[in-house]
């Protein structure tokens, strides 16, 4: 259960792009979050709602946008969704590489000024 | 009036870059670094117990013990040899992060240590997202948790510089498929430098003993 240090991470930097654009609050936060990225879930809002209370973000509702994983056989550079014994399903070939998946990161926040 | 602001920050970039604050610290003492990381009961304190005594008089270790709560895994490392041993308890964190090591790394005169070897907590899937800033990730995997391990956690089996095979005592007796395990690896980490041993025997103990002995001078 890492979900408290990745609100608060996300909480400052939320708070220090809102205060650069001088912003008196910010009402909205959008997540990218990969299928592979983090075991964190929507549990985070329950305590943004703690967290956030008495800053700009208070009461902000948090957006999440789910990349699901995928990945590529070198062989044939054929894109699919990860299988239970990664191999690649049109050419059975071996050599795969994760290509999505792993994305975590803020990517917008809406604010008022 | 609402108005979007483009961010694009990675949410665990304060624990990156205090992740690099440790390592330039690290290195400027002139310590080779392992962060050790495996399942709880893979054998992250018997390969430490095991691989102390072999570096006795050839290298100076300091070991860094994470645990949820007490101090046993510290108290066998010293046991063991180590000139320094440090317990984080991390009070319900599911991981070592760069602030824990941090924490630890005040307690250490690093200059008086060759080696510092990490044990993170046991745990397959939060300790491979926070990085810690030691040079190299190590991963034990033991061959009764099963071969579909790589399938289940991939983002641990991708991150690791090496990979231990803890156990490998026990294959006569247990159904372990190494050719899917190591298909599994092969795919997330190409080349993946893997160590099979036994810490029960000490079978296979040389090659790794040996690895961290080169990249520690």
């Amino acid at each position: 259960m890492h979900e408290l240090p990745v609100t608060q991470s996300i909480l400052q930097i939320a708070l220090k792009h809102a205060n650069e654009a001088g912003a008196t609050r910010v009402e909205d936060i959008h997540i990218v979050m990969g299928e592979l990225s983090s075991s964190v879930d929507d549990s985070v809002q329950f305590y943004w709602d703690i967290i956030a209370k008495d800053t700009l973000a208070e009461g902000a509702t948090l957006h999440f946008r789910r990349v699901p994983a995928e990945m590529q056989c070198q062989a044939c550079s054929e894109k699919f969704r990860p299988n239970d014994e990664y191999l690649c399903p049109k050419c059975g070939g071996a050599q795969v590489k994760i290509v999505a998946g792993e994305e975590f990161y803020v990517e917008a926040i809406d604010v008022d000024k | 009036m609402t108005e979007r602001i483009p961010v694009v920050e990675n949410i665990l970039s304060a624990n990156d870059r205090l992740a690099e604050e440790n390592r330039a610290r690290i290195e400027s003492a002139g310590v080779f670094s392992i962060n050790l990381m495996a399942s709880p009961g893979a054998g992250k304190t018997s390969l430490i117990e095991k691989t102390l005594p072999p570096l006795k008089d050839k290298l100076r270790v300091a070991v860094v013990d994470g645990d949820i709560a007490t101090s046993l895994d510290a108290d066998r490392a010293a046991a063991a040899g180590a000139q320094a041993s440090i317990q984080v308890n991390t009070g319900g964190e599911c991981h070592l992060d760069a602030v824990m090591l941090h924490g630890a790394l005040n307690q250490l005169d690093l200059k008086q240590f060759d080696l510092l070897m990490v044990e993170n907590v046991g745990n397959l899937v939060c300790p491979a997202e926070f990085r810690l800033g030691t040079h190299k990730s190590v991963l034990i995997a033991s061959v009764p948790e099963g071969a579909d391990k790589p399938y289940k956690y991939p983002g641990m089996y991708r991150g690791v510089d090496a990979l231990i095979i803890n156990k490998i005592d026990l294959l006569p007796y247990i159904d372990f498929d190494m050719d899917f395990f190591r298909r599994g690896v092969e795919a997330l980490n190409p080349g993946v430098i893997t160590f099979p041993v036994s810490c029960r025997t000490g079978e296979g103990m040389d090659a790794w003993i040996n690895w961290l002995i080169e990249n520690t001078k």
